[in-house]
């Protein structure tokens, strides 16, 4: 929203108050224009394919033989379960995660919770390599119990395998906004309940978790819509009977056009907005607000000796499961030959040199690459939470549809929109082409990445009271300074939450990736891991650039998570 | 947004600055792994300092995408990727530009029976590669099982759960492999035999790349590989072989020139030289391990490496005479068939093989022919292609194939009959698993 405080330093009263009532439109008209031109129309473009005939005449034909294929029900019922499976499993990971470094003084809580969002830079193919190397049928956790109990357990195999994988790699959504929306809750709330005779785990399940819903129904409704399209899991595992690789298999194949996939992608756009609508009636006609901002926030109690034992020791299991893919891509990253072993047979830092020399300037496309993106997010996405949520535009739902559809959207289907809408456009004063320029895949990243964003920019403000914005403005505020000096602080946590998901996904991503990158100096860490990956010697070097691209995230991740909590210490005083 | 709009428009202009490619640079589209494309680009460049190489590296459907999105002129100059239906697509489309100048006198024009550069000369084979056997000797010792030589060795049972290979419709060289199979065994005889390796697989993995890979870190025992990937992986360290059966065809990896090309001339350029002697000699870095399209060894002017395989030599050997017009008529069918009653039904076809060799195992040195012959039936339900050759050579089905998807009626026609092989299939396993079930509980 800061752009608009430079259009309001209206002169006159009456200018000022033309702005107060024309401010939103305008934001409305520029976010509904860029969503159109960078999601709306680019898809279409694709997806039109779904809708014609070969002749171009409409038809609905398409899904007609969609629906007459058994295997496509078969493929949407076992994502359903998939989807749904996850989201029950991450949030068992990641409640107690965020409860006890919330709500207890805990040593290490700020790694703690940085370690906790490791598993979303998932590098595209070394992270699956690592897992199969760690879980796999014949990966060290097999190894080891064949060797000790002589049992094999298929952590990987089949539909189970799909969900332990998506659970550990997406249950960080849950744990960002959850943490955020515990933060944000008033400690006035709990001392009430205290005082009433209420106990630690009546507390938390009648007063904390309740008032951290809209965190947790953001996070939950993202994994379970996250994990209904996700491609690469179950491709990696070799499960073709779910929507998301049915539509990819059919859309990749070499020399075959097959509306079929275009017509799966449609329906899988549809359902995840459906889904996502459904989880916002969830929260409707409730109030999770709370007033005392800035005041007491939740006390951090101490634990005793035992329960510390207790929670210290979870937290290390539950994250030596989930850093396990992490732990694997170290071990690549400085192995020489790893295969069929517990661990690799001997080390060595060559795979480390070989990157440098090759591939600094991908590190920094990435981060440059990444952190307009997430910024450009932030930015949609406090606006269109604020349009939603405090004003009475018509229509203003639908920003929310639309920007979340793009979870749904595979990334081929965006990149190939995009070729197709600026095929033949240049730079304003260049000959050069749009399509060949990085602008392209930042912007891509920034429409696949909104909805975390958004989603979390839309649980802050839920929690925040209007009363105060009321007061603010009575006070003589007009509408952008209490946007500027009360609600986007205070949403900050929230904020804070949106911009690193985005950042840290983006980082990864890879589909749009490999279709918008033109020439190699543009091209980010993700496509250099592609390109390790692609033969027998690129292995070690592809997990080394793997574990750079992790170290520099998470370098991100733990810089902003500090910054916020010494801002948060600040505003206490 | 407006200082976001601004901070992206100037660093829009600084970067277009920095990024215009100067004159004189091939842009190659490919998706060979970075060893081989940085060998060529460094040869290459010292040879010819005016040219520059820009290589692009994307896999081959965004390849294709990206290629067919871009208006000529802006498109890049050179492709040079292993699976030879990307260039029948490229072909159709109109994309390829002759370029006659490029080959080597020395190139033969046929490898066995298959030739090596387009006959409507539009690509020209630039390596050679040849399907077979990769295994990880740690897993074959741990499970105690011998190496395979033929793809029939990979039907037995004890190979129950430790095959892999990619999906037809997604590679295709293992398009090839499958083809070779049905057209030197027979179609019965092939899909029979292809259906009962199939039973015998861990997995089906949708890029080819995911076979050696496997195979490499002990995740699979044995993959149905091109040859590179099992002799690179072997050169590399990896405890892992390779051999060629002898039902192999050998068949070129492509370059061709992109119509609409920014800079055809140098492209040209660089083309001839990846298929003359010094840039095929390239081929042999133990990283690369390609074979060669022009005459290598003893008796020619180009040395290999010690114990390097022998192409011709296996061609030479490969008992099938390929057809490639046959392979190429039929391919849509053939894949569609694969993924139908395989790729989608892979559970179904393993649980019923699982059952087949369980009662065959009970069976084992007993006589008890009511048994023998509900596992005789088993096997002719699981492992029977759910079309005759008859069918496959009609007309009608051919035709069908062949029309554009887009049109509502055909893509309707092709959904009814690949539901019905689905379903189709589904049952037949099922069956063959209760048939098998029954044998079992039969013998005592």
């Amino acid at each position: 929203m800061r752009q608009t405080t430079t259009l309001s330093a209206p002169s006159t009263p009456r200018l000022r108050a033309l702005f107060t009532n024309l401010g939103p439109w305008f934001v409305y008209g520029i976010v509904f224009l860029l969503l159109m031109i960078f999601l709306v129309i680019p898809v279409l473009l694709v997806f039109f394919t779904a809708f014609v005939t070969e002749t171009g005449a409409p038809t609905l034909g398409h899904f007609m033989n969609f629906f007459s294929q058994a295997i496509f029900k078969e493929s949407f019922i076992n994502s359903l379960i998939v989807a749904f499976a996850s989201a029950v499993f991450a949030s068992l990971i990641a409640i107690p995660l965020a409860y006890f470094t919330v709500r207890f003084e805990f040593r290490g809580a700020i790694l703690i919770q940085t370690l906790g969002v490791l598993p979303l830079i998932m590098p595209p193919f070394v992270g699956a390599v690592a897992m199969q190397l760690i879980f796999g049928k014949n990966g060290s956790v097999n190894i080891l119990l064949g060797d000790w109990f002589g049992i094999n357990i298929p952590f990987m195999q089949g539909l189970w395998g799909v969900i332990f994988v998506e659970s550990i790699h997406y249950f960080p959504f849950i744990l960002l906004n959850l943490v955020a929306s515990m933060r944000n809750i008033d400690g006035a709330m709990e001392e009430s309940a205290q005082n009433l005779g209420a106990g630690g785990w009546s507390i938390f399940r009648r007063v904390v978790f309740p008032l951290a819903m809209p965190g947790f129904v953001a996070g939950a409704a993202l994994v379970f819509v996250k994990v209904f399209d996700d491609l690469g899991t179950p491709l990696v595992l070799g499960v073709t009977n779910m929507l998301a690789p049915q539509a990819y298999l059919r859309i990749t194949s070499i020399g075959v056009d097959d509306p079929l996939g275009y017509v799966i992608s449609v329906i899988m756009v549809v359902f995840s907005v459906v889904a996502l609508w459904m989880s916002a009636l969830v929260l409707k006609g409730r109030d999770f607000s709370t007033l005392q901002k800035g005041g007491t926030s939740l006390q951090q109690r101490r634990l005793s000796f035992w329960q510390g034992i207790a929670a210290y020791g979870w937290i290390i299991v539950v994250l030596l499961i989930v850093l396990a893919p992490h732990i694997g891509i170290l071990l690549m990253s400085f192995a020489k030959v790893w295969s069929f072993s517990v661990l690799p047979d001997a080390y060595t830092l060559a795979h480390y040199a070989t990157v440098i020399q090759d591939s600094s300037k991908m590190i920094s496309n990435t981060l440059l690459y990444c952190f307009t993106a997430a910024g450009i997010d932030i930015l949609l996405g406090v606006a269109i939470a604020y349009l939603i949520l405090r004003t009475e535009l018509p229509g203003r739902q639908w920003l929310d549809h639309i920007a979340s559809a793009a979870l749904a959207i595979p990334g081929l289907v965006l990149a190939i929109g995009y070729l197709r809408m600026f095929k033949g456009m240049t730079l304003p004063f260049t000959e050069t082409p749009i399509v060949t320029t990085w602008v392209l895949i930042m912007i891509a990243y920034a429409v696949r990445r909104l909805p975390y964003a958004l989603r979390s920019c839309m649980a802050a403000l839920q929690q925040l009271h209007e009363s105060l914005e009321e007061v603010a403005s009575s006070l003589g505020a007009s509408r952008m300074t209490t946007i500027r000096r009360v609600v986007v602080p205070l949403m900050a946590g929230g904020i804070l939450a949106g911009f690193v998901t985005s950042f840290i996904t983006a980082s990864v991503e890879l589909s749009a990736t490999l279709l918008l990158t033109s020439v190699e100096s543009n091209a980010p860490m993700s496509y250099g891991i592609y390109l390790y990956m692609q033969s027998v010697a690129g292995r070690g070097p592809g997990a080394a650039l793997g574990v750079i691209a992790i170290l520099v995230v998470a370098i991100g991740t733990y810089a902003s998570n500090v910054v916020a909590d010494r801002y948060r210490i600040t505003r206490k005083d | 947004m407006k200082q976001t709009l601004t901070r992206l428009s100037l660093a829009t202009m600084v970067m277009a600055i920095a990024g215009l490619a100067h004159a004189g640079t091939v842009t190659v589209l490919t998706s060979f792994p970075k060893e081989l494309t940085a060998a060529y680009k460094k040869a290459f460049e010292t040879k010819h300092p005016t040219i520059k190489l820009e290589i692009l590296n994307k896999n081959t459907a965004a390849a294709l995408a990206y290629i067919k999105e871009l208006p000529a002129g802006q498109r890049p100059d050179v492709m040079w990727v292993s699976d030879p239906s990307a260039f029948e697509v490229l072909t159709r489309d109109k994309l390829l530009a002759p370029a006659p100048e490029v080959k080597n006198p020395r190139t033969p024009a046929k490898i066995g029976n298959y030739p090596i550069n387009d006959p409507e000369g539009l690509y020209y084979g630039q390596a050679l590669a040849g399907y077979g056997l990769m295994w990880n000797t740690r897993y074959m010792q741990a499970n105690k099982l011998p190496a395979p030589k033929e793809w029939a060795d990979l039907v037995k049972p004890e190979y129950f759960g430790h095959v892999a290979i990619s999906s037809p419709s997604r590679s295709g060289t293992t398009h090839l492999t499958v083809e070779t199979i049905l057209q030197g065994e027979g179609w019965n005889k092939g899909w029979g035999q292809l259906l009962q390796i199939m039973g015998n697989a861990a997995a089906v993995t949708e890029r080819s790349f995911g076979v050696p890979d496997g195979v490499n870190n002990g995740q699979f025992g044995i993959g149905l590989v091109i040859d590179f990937f099992g002799l690179a992986g072997k050169y590399s360290g990896f405890p892992v072989e390779f051999v060629y059966p002898t039902m192999t065809a050998v068949v070129p990896a492509n370059i061709g020139l992109i119509a609409g090309a920014k800079n055809a001339g140098e492209a040209k350029t660089f083309m001839a030289y990846t298929l003359s002697d010094e840039g095929q000699t390239l081929l042999f870095d133990p990283a690369i391990s390609r074979l060669p399209v022009v005459p290598y060894g003893p008796g020619t002017s180009m040395k290999a490496p010690a114990n390097y395989p022998n192409i011709q030599e296996v061609a030479k050997s490969a008992k099938v005479q390929f057809n490639s017009n046959l392979s190429e008529e039929r391919r849509a069918i053939v894949v569609s068939m694969f993924d139908q009653m395989i790729t989608f039904r892979l559970k179904e076809i393993q649980a019923a093989t699982k059952a087949i060799h369980d009662a065959e195992k009970k069976l084992a040195g007993k006589n008890n022919p009511k048994a023998a012959d509900l596992i005789r039936q088993a096997k002719a339900a699981a492992y029977a292609p759910i079309l005759s050759e008859a069918e496959v050579r009609s007309a009608d089905l051919l035709e069908l194939f062949r029309k554009s998807r887009k049109d509502v009626d055909v893509s309707k026609r092709i959904s009814a009959l690949e539901e019905q092989w689905g379903s189709k299939s589904k049952e037949s396993y099922a069956k063959a698993q209760a048939l098998a079930n029954q044998a079992a509980a039969a013998i005592r």
